[in-house]
């Protein structure tokens, strides 16, 4: 089976959620939408308060070339307009509306049945995708109509999709390729139209063989489309990591993975995709896993955008005693939770719980130049010198040490015998080095 | 054998020679210059290269002295006006007076005030605290004491209270060099006026948040309410971005705004207690220090 080949580490997969099925989480009374749930700049808001929306209106535009649409997930009267917290406490703007009914805004098909045939050409594709707010649903949140206007000079030959789900403890792709696998091919070629390409490749771990048996059936209704299982390895869901593992290309350092001819969508993204064109419905909600060995209904729920963090686990059984931290996202590269007041955004992959016991760090000890953090990196950094550089805060040696390579996956931290929060320093490096960057480039 | 030593003492002599002439030459042709009270000003500088009078080092800062007309924008903060009047002979010129100048440190969310309601676990220094989330008690600018400002300071003039979690600047060691303004990476501590005995007042909270949030946090946080900027009799305070901040160019240390605030975000240092007022003439009957204990903090138990 293939895999890619530099690096890499093994996690316990504890893959709890992946025989419960997708349940539709009821309304919350009140939801909180932030207006930057994207990579790229923050839209501009289109409400005031005490103004009536209905679910799938658009609240907020995204203006700037790499940026997103953002629609209300409920019908009811905006509430307020003001700064909420964001996963680690800082204050970002949100839209709060209180909930009223269940009234959705003209115009979108709600309903169950699968519309296969797409006339619209590949502008209109892109447009749509773009109006829909439609963004990368694996976690980076990159706006996916920006993805698909590949720029003059290039061409991308294979679209590549991601049913990887490296992360453990995630189930949310995997349920939908197994509940919605036929929407999710049926936006493959969409995408493949809007990406003028004839050939997509879907990419899915091994320990998922239902799914690849079931994509494997369904893709002979359409022309193009392969599924391929690929061996367990994490991080394989990262992007670069993925084209090499599948086409054996290797995306040049600080480059976008369109440069060896390819481009990446999630298969969540996929099905996103699908609604916004044929079922014109924005991207309003989308599958949260719900998981850890303490929950006590393991699940993965359908979720309205801006539904409190704190709603779901109440959904999942309430929260254990002897939670440690709540983190968003998996285990290797989620964040803790700094209250449980945050709201699902576009990017919220999975609310994980972990006992006070598996979230507590390992005694830090010193470096012993062991260097398994640099077998394990799968960009071939030398995670150990970078964490030297920025903990001693010499940006300029670090942004040497290539640190803006580090795709975050945590490989390094998980792996380090000595328990150093390696991906701690990094990522303060990337913050760092990439400020630097920036304000010389606009020099 | 002895013409071996002749031969070798005759012909690195001449080596030694020829390389004294040239260097001779070249040492006259290359020959800097300096003004020789460069050396006595140094001599009167403390020598702590601190970097704080805004030169790299104490010699740099000499080199500026000699060169300059007018000294009132040349400081040393180390040695304050003792050692400008001593160095303002060497060049004479009069050397201007300067109020003593300390650091201070705008944040009160201590523990008991502004308590923690996560614990963070990464790496302890605020800089990586500072980037990584808002802090433990919440508040986005409040001080995360992982003493960044303590490692930068040389003097040892600053440390972090136990109790509070807060850093506390010693009055007799620092000498307000700007070491720990740089080091702090949420401009908390600000460099000013030392006050006469001691004395300063001035808002303790850098948070530019509305009130109801910034007070969810901290019950010690500025909430923008205005009230001191209406009672002060010399407009020393401005209110920007729902923060007070008290001109100490303009404060005449009256004392009036402490007790207006409503949560005691201004901070008293060093004054003595105050004295309940029941004079008729005075409507406003001040509470005594016991029952405001939020703002009136003696230097002697801050710096336990």
């Amino acid at each position: 089976m293939k895999t890619f080949k530099k690096g890499g580490v093994h996690p316990a997969e504890n893959k709890i959620a992946e025989k419960a099925a997708i349940e539709v989480l009821s309304l919350p009374k009140r939801v909180f939408i932030p207006i930057g749930q994207h990579l790229g700049a923050p839209a501009v808001l289109q409400v005031k308060k005490g103004d009536k929306v209905k679910a799938g209106q658009l609240i907020a535009k995204g203006e700037a070339f790499i940026s997103a649409n953002i629609h209300s997930s409920v019908s009811g009267t905006v509430a307020k307009i003001e700064e909420i917290n964001d996963t680690s406490g800082y204050r970002r703007m949100a839209v709060i509306i209180d909930v009223e009914g269940d009234e959705w805004e003209e115009g979108i098909d709600r309903s169950a049945s699968i519309k296969k045939e797409c006339t619209l050409s590949t502008e209109d594709i892109i447009a749509k995708v773009k109006e829909k707010g439609v963004v990368g649903l694996g976690g980076a949140t990159f706006p996916s109509h920006v993805k698909l206007m590949v720029p003059q000079g290039k061409k991308a030959d294979v679209l590549i999709i991601n049913g990887i789900e490296c992360e453990p403890y995630l189930t949310s792709d995997h349920r939908l390729m197994l509940e919605r696998g036929e929407e999710i091919l049926v936006g493959v070629s969409i995408l493949m139209k809007g990406l003028r390409v004839t050939k997509a490749m879907i990419g899915i771990e091994a320990n998922k063989p239902d799914a690849i048996e079931h994509l494997q059936k369904l893709t002979a209704g359409f022309s193009g489309i392969e599924v391929f299982g690929l061996k367990v390895k994490y991080p394989q869901g990262a992007e670069k990591q993925l084209i090499k593992a599948l086409i054996n290309r290797e995306v040049p350092s600080g480059k976008l993975p369109i440069e060896v001819g390819a481009v990446v969508h999630n298969a969540g993204t996929a099905l996103a995709v699908y609604e916004a064109v044929q079922k014109n419905k924005p991207l309003v909600e989308r599958v949260v896993t719900v998981t850890g060995r303490s929950v006590i209904k393991p699940s993965n729920f359908l979720v309205r955008i801006g539904t409190p963090v704190s709603e779901l686990i109440e959904a999942a059984g309430g929260l254990p005693e002897g939670t440690g931290k709540v983190i968003s996202g998996g285990p290797m590269m989620g964040k803790a939770l700094i209250s449980l007041d945050v709201p699902v955004v576009k990017g919220t992959s999975g609310i994980l719980l972990m006992t006070k016991a598996e979230s507590k760090r390992a005694v830090v000890q010193n470096c012993i130049r062991c260097a398994t953090c640099s077998d394990a990196c799968p960009m071939g950094l030398e995670p150990y010198l970078i964490g030297a550089t920025a903990a001693m805060e010499n940006w300029e040696q670090a942004e040497k040490e290539r640190v803006m390579d580090c795709i975050e996956c945590g490989s390094c931290h998980y792996i380090c015998p000595s328990g150093r929060p390696l991906l701690d320093y990094i990522r303060v490096g990337k913050i760092k080095v990439g400020q630097t960057m920036r304000s010389r480039s606009q020099k | 054998m002895n013409e071996v030593v002749v031969y070798s003492v005759i012909s690195l002599g001449a080596i030694g020679a020829i390389a004294a002439i040239v260097l001779f030459f070249v040492a006259q042709k290359f020959k800097v210059i300096e003004d020789p009270r460069l050396d006595l000003v140094e001599a009167e500088l403390p020598g702590a290269n601190c970097g704080g009078c805004g030169f790299p080092s104490c010699r740099n800062f000499a080199d500026a002295v000699v060169k300059t007309q007018d000294l009132r924008n040349l400081d040393c903060p180390v040695g304050g006006n003792a050692v400008m009047a001593k160095v303002a002979p060497i060049i004479g010129i009069e050397a201007s007076e300067k109020d003593p100048l300390i650091a201070v440190v705008r944040c009160n969310g201590s523990k008991t005030y502004a308590p923690a309601k996560v614990v963070f676990d990464g790496p302890k220094t605020c800089t990586f605290a500072h980037l990584l989330h808002a802090g433990e008690s919440g508040c986005p600018s409040g001080c995360v004491g992982l003493g960044d400002c303590v490692s930068a300071c040389k003097f040892d003039a600053i440390c972090i209270d136990e109790a509070s979690g807060l850093p506390v600047v010693s009055n007799e060691k620092c000498v307000a060099c700007g070491a720990c303004v740089k080091a702090c990476p949420r401009s908390i501590i600000e460099i000013r006026k030392k006050g006469k005995k001691d004395r300063r007042i001035f808002v303790s909270c850098i948070n530019t948040e509305k009130g109801a949030p910034a007070k969810k946090n901290c019950a010690v946080a500025c909430i923008g309410c205005g009230k001191c900027v209406k009672i002060c009799p010399h407009d020393a305070i401005v209110l920007e971005k729902n923060l007070a901040y008290i001109d100490f160019d303009k404060c005449i240390l009256c004392r009036k705004c402490a007790p207006e605030c409503p949560t005691g975000s201004i901070l008293e240092l060093n004054f003595p207690l105050r004295k309940e007022k029941t004079s008729v003439n005075d409507e406003k009957v001040h509470t005594s220090a016991s029952e405001k204990p939020l703002n009136s903090i003696n230097e002697s138990n801050q710096q336990e």
